[in-house]
């Protein structure tokens, strides 16, 4: 059967350009030199000029990235530790619903995460900021630290950790020490997801945000609505690519380590052979 | 070398460093192992032997630390472990798996119990060269455990569980990957090292002939309970159950019946005819034994031998084992026994061939007569 029909030429071009095309457009216009954003006028990188000079996205920026390290670090903890019960302690009384638990938010409207976060910070009397977001972002991203880091730990050799034990460890000189670094890729890989979640999250944030914490999405939403902007477009430009870099990071730090393992099991079987 | 043998089991004065007191363990319903009793004396070389599944792992992980007893305690030195941690026993286990730390160099798997010991810094290295030299792998310390071979990982693995100089040292299966003149000089060497630090340790083997070098006892071990403990050469030669004498070696079993017998001697009568043995004890007339002799101990000729006991057969089939040959022989009722001849001639030149009619013959001492 040939491949590349005229059909599944057509059919990927389309489903490509639909995904892609807004995203190049957006790329391609905070190079305009004009002001309009729909009229090209040449190439120009005085947007991203303005933008630096631009106090308000500024901040924002610096709320956001604070706010993504902070969330996504809390996240890799607890979601690390989740994975480490969940994979490890086998049956106990409940283990079906903490399980469930765990990954409910996956599926939870961020509409009904953030609502609900917003009520239980009112009703405890947090004043909103920036540590509220990184609260409800530690909490919504957890969930994917967890599901990336216990798939790792389903395949980790138990008893790597009990030959650590067996030679003087305590229990946690042996996680520190033999099965963090083992699967420290996928920790890794879990924050990188945790921080890019965390930096392009509209909704939960507007929820939990108060006056005195905007992030970029938030900022780039509430300009929106005056008009789009070039600067818009640049801002947007650079989100989507610190994005692209978390994302396609994260996915080489797992694939590599997917690969150095199968090399490895091979020359020990080649070595044994 | 002292001159009197080393026998502690043997001495009512001695205390025994490790006791199992009627330790069971279950898995869920499952019952791993089964009311078990057992003393290791200090600086025995206990080995365990059993089938695959009958419990040994689990017996020892239970000395280690990673498994608590369902019921029955153990005790090291007098001293009740179970409430002493994994990390805080005197005790170290080389894993059946290796359990080698794929993150860190050879030399610094061997270094890492070392570090978390109270010996000094300085002397880690030393150690860990000395360590490396004894298990030849002084050129791979560099190495991942993944770039050496399976062969050299288990000596690392050794190496790392030695390294420490615990008091018990438990091995699981530590020889099984390597060929056998390595496994030979890991032998001796593990002998040599007992020798001079008298750690006890204990053993799990699945090569009897390993256990019958090394080990100062062996015990045989069947779906969770100990079938026999003895020596080497007691094990062998005087097995007190049919399963133990077929686990260890080669056996033939011939079912009887006792037709008379005194404290020394008593008439067994099977379908090939009559076996005069002797016994452990008087056996009343009709008891149903077993009567177990060991196919080295039979001696095959073309005539009719002065024997107490002889028997005569054909030649069914000749398996060729290098030094020995094992002839299987079917005597005239149709059973089957087994016999084996030095093959001190060629091949070529053996005396007898297939369906050779042959008398098998054998000493009222050779056999053993079990009960059970
Ligand atoms: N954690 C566990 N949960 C349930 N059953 C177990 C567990 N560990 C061991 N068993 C069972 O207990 C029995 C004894 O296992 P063990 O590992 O001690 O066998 P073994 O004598 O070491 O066998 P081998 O010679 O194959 O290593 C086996 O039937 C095994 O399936
Ligand atoms: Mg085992």
């Amino acid at each position: 059967m040939k491949r590349f029909t005229l059909f599944n030429i057509t059919s990927l071009t389309l489903g490509f350009a639909f995904l892609y095309v807004p995203i190049l457009i957006l790329i391609i216009f905070s190079f305009n030199a004009s002001r309009l954003v729909t009229v090209w006028a040449g190439f120009s990188t005085k947007w991203y000029g303005k933008l630096l000079q631009n106090e308000a996205f500024l901040d924002a920026a610096w709320v956001t990235l604070k706010v993504g390290i902070l969330s996504s670090c809390i996240a890799t903890v607890l979601g690390t530790a989740a994975a480490m019960v969940m994979v490890r302690s086998g049956k106990f009384f409940g283990r079906t619903l903490f399980s469930g638990m765990i990954y409910a938010p996956l599926v939870m409207p961020e509409v009904i995460t953030g609502l609900s976060l917003l009520l239980l910070f009112i009703s405890l009397g947090v004043e909103r900021g920036v540590m509220t977001i990184v609260l409800a972002h530690a909490t919504f991203s957890m969930c994917y630290v967890s599901v990336v880091v216990s798939s790792r730990l389903v395949s980790f050799d138990q008893s790597l950790e009990e030959a650590a034990l067996d030679l003087g460890c305590s229990q946690f000189d042996a996680f520190k020490s033999v099965t963090l670094p083992i699967i420290a890729p996928a920790v890794i890989s879990g924050w990188l997801l945790a921080f890019t979640l965390s930096l392009d999250d509209l909704v939960i944030a507007s929820f939990t945000t108060g006056p005195s914490a905007t992030t970029l999405p938030i900022k780039i939403y509430s300009a929106v609505r005056l008009g789009v902007s070039p600067e818009i477009n640049a801002l947007s430009t650079l989100l989507i690519g610190a994005v692209t870099i978390g994302v396609i990071t994260a996915s080489l730090v797992t694939k590599r380590a997917a690969v150095h393992r199968k090399r490895h099991e091979e020359m020990a079987r080649q070595a044994e052979g | 070398m002292s001159t009197d043998p080393f026998r502690p089991w043997e001495d009512p004065q001695a205390t025994p460093l490790i006791r199992f007191e009627n330790v069971t363990k279950r898995f869920g319903a499952f019952v791993a192992v089964d009311n078990l009793s057992l003393d290791i004396y200090e600086k025995e070389f206990f080995a365990l032997l059993g089938a695959s599944g009958c419990g040994k792992t689990t017996l020892m992980r239970m000395l280690a630390g990673f498994e608590k007893p369902t019921e029955g305690r153990i005790t090291l030195n007098g001293v009740d472990i179970a409430p002493i941690p994994v990390n805080k026993r005197d005790i170290n286990m080389m894993f059946q798996s290796y359990a080698l730390f794929p993150h860190l160099t050879v030399a610094d798997n061997i270094a890492f119990g070392l570090k978390r010991s109270d010996m000094p810094k300085a002397e880690i290295a030393g150690r860990v060269d000395e360590m490396l030299n004894l298990v030849q792998l002084s050129q791979f310390a560099k190495r991942k455990p993944h770039q050496i071979s399976g062969g050299q990982r288990q000596r690392v693995a050794l190496a790392r569980s030695l390294a420490r100089n615990p008091k018990v040292l438990l091995l699981d299966e530590p020889l099984a990957a390597l060929d056998k003149k390595l496994r030979q000089e890991t032998q001796f060497e593990l002998m040599d090292i007992q020798g001079k630090l008298g750690t006890t340790f204990m053993i799990v083997t699945h090569d009897q002939e390993e256990a019958m070098t090394v080990a100062s006892r062996v015990a045989v071990m069947n779906a969770g309970v100990i079938k026999q403990i003895a020596t080497p050469d007691a094990i062998y030669e005087r097995p007190n159950s049919a399963y133990v004498a077929d686990f260890i070696g080669e056996v033939n079993l011939i079912d009887g019946k006792v037709t008379s017998g005194t404290e020394k001697s008593c008439k067994i009568i099977w379908q090939g005819g009559t076996i005069t043995a002797q016994p452990r004890a008087k056996l009343a007339k009709g008891t149903e034994v077993r009567y177990a002799i060991r196919p080295e101990k039979v001696v095959i000729s073309a005539s009719k031998p002065e024997a107490t006991n002889a028997i005569k057969g054909k030649v069914l089939d000749i398996a060729y084992l290098g030094n020995i040959s094992t002839y299987h022989v079917e005597t005239d009722s149709g059973q089957i026994i087994k016999a084996q001849l030095t093959n001190v001639r060629r091949l070529s030149q053996r005396s007898f061939a297939w369906e050779d009619p042959v008398w098998l013959s054998w000493t009222e001492t050779a056999g053993i007569v079990l009960t059970e």
